[in-house]
C-alpha cells in the first residue's frame, strides 16, 4: 500500500494495465512456458518414488553395480539444473515484455 | 576433550561475533534488521539460501540415512533439491514483488484482513519453532559428544549465540553467518568426498561394486525399499519434501533481502547449483561412512546415524579432519538457527506488533526494539522446549515443519498469486486446516506411537499409518482453500486481484 502512495499508481491504473495488450501478452507467454514445465517436473519427480514403490524395474543394472534407480536419481539433479538454466533464459525474455508493460503503463497516465 | 575441535569451535564463535559486530553498525532501522536493507547481490543471497537450507538435518541426517539405509536415505537429497524448481517457477519472483519483510506481507498484499496476517504469522512462528527444536536438540547432542560438555550447557551455548547474532546483527549478521557456513560446509564435504573417492580407486563403478558387499544389507543397500516399504508412505515423504521448501518461512524471507525479482531469480539459480552439488556429495558421505566406519560403529554412536559424517572424517582424515568437520557441523547449526530466530521474530514484531497491534504506525525505533525483544522471547521458548526434549527422537520435527509449510502455507501462496476467485475465507480455511491436519496426523503417526517401547514417544498403535502426513494434509490444505472460497458469500475483489497480478508479474509498485 505504501508503494501506491510513492508511485502514484491507483487501482484503476492497475486495472487498465491488467487489460492492456502488452500485459496480456506477458501473461500468456509466461503461462505457455511455466504450466507445461511445472507439470513435466512434477511427473518426472514423482515417477521415481512411484516406480521404486510399485515396480522393481529400476533395480536392473545399468553399468556394473549401478542400478537404474541411481541413474534416475541422478537425472533428477540434471533436470533441476537444466530447468534452472532454461528458466533464466526464458525469464530474460519475460523481463523485456514486462518492461514494455511498464513503459506503456507510463503512457496511460 | 578434543583440543583441535575445541579450538576450531572457538574460531567459529570468534569469526561470527566479529561479523555480528560489523553488522550491528549497519542495523539501524527496521528494513536493515529484517532484510539487510534488500541490498544483497544474487550470489550472496544464493549462498545465504544454501547456508540457511542445508541444515544439520541435511548434513548429519542425510549422510547417516544414506549410510544406514542406502538408496532410501537419498530420497531426501533428491526431494530437497527438486523443491527449488517449485520455488523458482512458481513462488520466488511474485513473492519478491508482493512482499516486504515477511511471508504474511505477501498475503496481505491481496487481503487486507488482520486475521489473515495473524494466521500467517502464527504459522510462521509454529514452523520456525518446530524446526528450531530439532536443530537445538541435535546441536546439544553433537557438542556433548565432541567437546564433552553436558547437554544443557551445549544447548545454552548455541541458544545464546543465535540470539546475539540476531539481536545485534539482524539480517546482515544472519546472512553473512549463513554465507560463511555455506563455504565451510561445501569445502568440508568436498574434501571428504575426494578422499572417499580416492579410496574407491577414483572409480564410481568400483564404489558401487564395493557397496554391494560392504554393509549388512548387502545387495539391497543399493536398492530402494530398505526403509520405506509402504508405497504411499514413500510418496507422502516425497510430497512433503518437494512442496515444503516453497512454504518454509525462513527460506521465503531470504527473497526480501535482494532488490528485485531479477536478483531473487538469480539467487535461486546460484542456490540450486550449490545445494545440488552438496546433495550429490551426500552419496560419498553416506557410502564412505558405511564402508570405512561401518554400520555397527555408526549405530553405536547414534542410532539415527547422525554421527556418520564426523566419524567418517575421523576414519579417513584423522583427528584434525574430525575436528574440522565437527566445527563445520557446529557452524551449520548456528547459521540455520539464527535464520529461524530472525524469521520468527520478524513475524512477531512486524506482523503482530506493528501491523496488527499498532496498525502499521510504530516508529522505526519501536519496530527494531520490538524485533529484538521478540528474538529473545523466541530463543528462550525454543531453548526451554529443546531442553525438555533431550531424550526424544525429534528428527521428525523437521519433516513436520516441511509438512506444515506445504499444507498450510503453499496453498495460500499459490492461490493468492494465481487464483482470481480466492478470498479471505478460503485463505483462513487453508491455513487452519493445513496446520491442524499436518500436526494432528503427526500426533497419531508412527513417530509418536509405536508398539515397541522406546521407538517413539508413546507405546501404542499409530492410528495414521504413514511417517509423514503430506499425502493427506497437503491435498486437504488445497481443498480447504478451494471450498472455503466457494462456500463463502464474499465476492472476490477482481480489482485487487488485477493489482496483485500486475505487481507480481512486472514488479510495478515496489
Amino acid at each position: 500500500m505504501e508503494a501506491q502512495k510513492t508511485n502514484n499508481i491507483s487501482e484503476s491504473d492497475y486495472t487498465s494495465i491488467a487489460h492492456s495488450a502488452a500485459f496480456q501478452k506477458l501473461l500468456s507467454e509466461k503461462k505457455k512456458f511455466i504450466i507445461p514445465i511445472t507439470i513435466f517436473f512434477f511427473c518426472f519427480y514423482f515417477a521415481l518414488p512411484i516406480l521404486t514403490s510399485y515396480t522393481s524395474i529400476l533395480n536392473h543394472k545399468f553399468i556394473g553395480s549401478i542400478t537404474w534407480a541411481w541413474v534416475f536419481a541422478f537425472l533428477q539433479f540434471v533436470m533441476t539444473w537444466g530447468l534452472c538454466m532454461l528458466y533464466s533464459k526464458k525469464a530474460a525474455k519475460f523481463d523485456k515484455l514486462a518492461d514494455e508493460v511498464i513503459h506503456e503503463g507510463g503512457k496511460n497516465e | 576433550m578434543n583440543t583441535p575441535a575445541f579450538l576450531m569451535f572457538l574460531g567459529i564463535v570468534f569469526v561470527t561475533l566479529i561479523i555480528t559486530y560489523y553488522a550491528s553498525k549497519k542495523t539501524k532501522n527496521a528494513s536493515e534488521f529484517y532484510t539487510a536493507g534488500g541490498g544483497l547481490t544474487g550470489w550472496q543471497n544464493g549462498m545465504a539460501i544454501a547456508g540457511d537450507y542445508m541444515s544439520a538435518a541435511s548434513f548429519l541426517g542425510i549422510a547417516g540415512a544414506v549410510a544406514l539405509t542406502g538408496f532410501d536415505g537419498f530420497f531426501y537429497s533428491i526431494g530437497f533439491l527438486v523443491a527449488y524448481l517449485v520455488v523458482l517457477y512458481l513462488v520466488a519472483e511474485p513473492l519478491r514483488n508482493l512482499g516486504k519483510y515477511t511471508f504474511a506481507d505477501m498475503i496481505a498484499a491481496r487481503f487486507d484482513a488482520k486475521r489473515i496476517r495473524g494466521f500467517a504469522a502464527m504459522n510462521t512462528i509454529a514452523i520456525s519453532i518446530f524446526y528450531m527444536i530439532a536443530q537445538l536438540v541435535g546441536a546439544g547432542a553433537l557438542i556433548k559428544l565432541l567437546l564433552g560438555l553436558d547437554y544443557t550447557t551445549s544447548v545454552l551455548i548455541v541458544g545464546v549465540l543465535m540470539t546475539v547474532y540476531v539481536i545485534f546483527g539482524g539480517m546482515h549478521a544472519t546472512s553473512w553467518v549463513q554465507i560463511i557456513k555455506a563455504i565451510l560446509l561445501m569445502g568440508g564435504t568436498f574434501l571428504i568426498s575426494i578422499i572417499v573417492l580416492a579410496k574407491f580407486n577414483w572409480s564410481i563403478t568400483d564404489m558401487f561394486d564395493q557397496m554391494r558387499t560392504a554393509t549388512p544389507l548387502k545387495e539391497s543397500f543399493l536398492n530402494p525399499g530398505v526403509k520405506y516399504k509402504i508405497g504411499l508412505d514413500t510418496i507422502s515423504l516425497n510430497m512433503g519434501l518437494v512442496l515444503g521448501t516453497a512454504g518454509l518461512p525462513h527460506i521465503l524471507v531470504r527473497f526480501f533481502t535482494v532488490k528485485d525479482a531479477k536478483t531473487a531469480r538469480s539467487s535461486v539459480v546460484y542456490a540450486t547449483w550449490i545445494i545440488g552439488i552438496f546433495y550429490v556429495m551426500t552419496i560419498f558421505l553416506g557410502f564412505g561412512a558405511a564402508a570405512f566406519v561401518g554400520n555397527s560403529e555408526i549405530v553405536a554412536a547414534n542410532p539415527a546415524g547422525n554421527m556418520a559424517a564426523p566419524l567418517l572424517a575421523k576414519a579417513v582424515g584423522g583427528d584434525m579432519m574430525f575436528a574440522f568437520i565437527s566445527a563445520v557441523a557446529f557452524a551449520t547449526i548456528l547459521a540455520v538457527v539464527a535464520g529461524l530466530v530472525l524469521t520468527a521474530a520478524s513475524a512477531f514484531a512486524h506482523d503482530f506488533y506493528n501491523e496488527i497491534l499498532r496498525k502499521g504506525k510504530a516508529t522505526e525505533k519501536q519496530q527494531v526494539s520490538m524485533a529484538r525483544w521478540a528474538a529473545i522471547g523466541v530463543s528462550i521458548i525454543s531453548i526451554i522446549l529443546a531442553l525438555g526434549a533431550q531424550t526424544l527422537n525429534v528428527a521428525f520435527l523437521v519433516s513436520l515443519a516441511f509438512a506444515v509449510a506445504a499444507s498450510a502455507n503453499l496453498p495460500v501462496i499459490i492461490y493468492t498469486i494465481y487464483w482470481k476467485r480466492f478470498n479471505t475465507t478460503g485463505a483462513i480455511w487453508a491455513m487452519v486446516v493445513g496446520l491442524i491436519s499436518a500436526v494432528g496426523l503427526v500426533l497419531i503417526s508412527p513417530n509418536v506411537f509405536s508398539p515397541e517401547a522406546g521407538k517413539a514417544i508413546f507405546v501404542g498403535n499409530p492410528i495414521f499409518p504413514y511417517t509423514t502426513p503430506g499425502i493427506v494434509s497437503i491435498p486437504l490444505g488445497f481443498i480447504a482453500g478451494y471450498l472455503g472460497t466457494i462456500f463463502s458469500s464474499q465476492k472476490s475483489d477482481v480489482k485487487k486481484f488485477e493489482e496483485v497480478l500486475v505487481k507480481s508479474n512486472t514488479g510495478i509498485g515496489i
